[in-house]
């Protein structure tokens, strides 16, 4: 299970070549990727920043509950901190199993799963200022005021 | 006692620190020190309902009981958007 958070480029394709063993049948991959705008506004770069121990601890639940749950063979699941330009990997996820289906949907339910739970915030800069992205809300089993206090 | 508090995202540009001790009543709760927070910046207030907190690096609910010494974080919504 290789399970990082990284200030460096993400050698995705290394990863992906690296995952493969004789007993796969499919590789999924999902290379998050800095779009050049968000709803328009021209995007210049993007700065991530993460409560680092705590969402490296979290990525690895992630990757062991998406064996168990999904049954795949292997997850690689990589994150990038700091500044990234336009079309840089911001995020990879690469499943490695028998079937396509399985791996399909751990690919998607990692990537869901990631986004809502686990502590990464990204700063967007655009040409005319700066905002922190509008994140989703927490799932009531996460969300500090809980399901009783929700909407 | 002491808590070390720890504000990321947004709260950090906010308050224009990343980590800060502070000094809390015995028994004081993780709802308790939100409200300590809430009441020092107002500025902020929209954020207070859609975060998460973290003791220890762990999620925890606004009514568990903080100790002397405890890692606490305060999260704003990840950074997700659903638009990838």
């Amino acid at each position: 299970m290789r399970v990082e958070i990284t200030d460096e480029v993400i050698a995705a394709e290394e990863i992906v070549a690296e995952i493969k063993a004789g007993e796969d049948g499919a590789v999924c991959v999902f290379d998050g990727i800095v779009r050049n705008n968000t709803r328009g506004r021209k995007t210049l770069y993007l700065d991530y920043e993460a409560y680092r121990e705590m969402a490296l601890e979290k990525m690895r639940g992630l990757a062991d509950e998406a064996v168990e749950r999904f049954g795949v063979r292997e997850v690689a699941l990589v994150h990038r901190l700091g500044r990234l330009v336009v079309g840089e990997t911001s995020v990879l996820i690469v499943v490695a199993s028998a079937h396509r289906g399985a791996a399909f949907e751990a690919c998607r339910w990692l990537i869901d799963t990631l986004k809502k739970t686990v502590p990464i915030w990204k700063k967007e800069q655009f040409v005319d200022g700066a905002i922190w992205a509008d994140g989703e809300p927490f799932p009531d089993e996460i969300a500090v005021a809980g399901p009783e206090r929700q909407g | 006692m002491r808590v070390r508090v720890l504000y990321f995202g947004v709260l950090k540009d906010a308050f224009g620190r990343g980590v800060e001790e502070m000094e809390l009543a015995e028994g004081a709760s993780v709802a308790d020190l939100i409200a300590a927070c809430r009441g020092r910046y107002a500025g902020v207030r929209e954020i207070w309902d859609s975060m998460a907190v973290a003791v220890n690096q762990e999620y925890a609910r606004a009514e568990m009981v903080l100790r002397e010494g405890d890692e606490v974080a305060l999260l704003p919504p990840v950074s997700g958007g659903f638009d990838w």
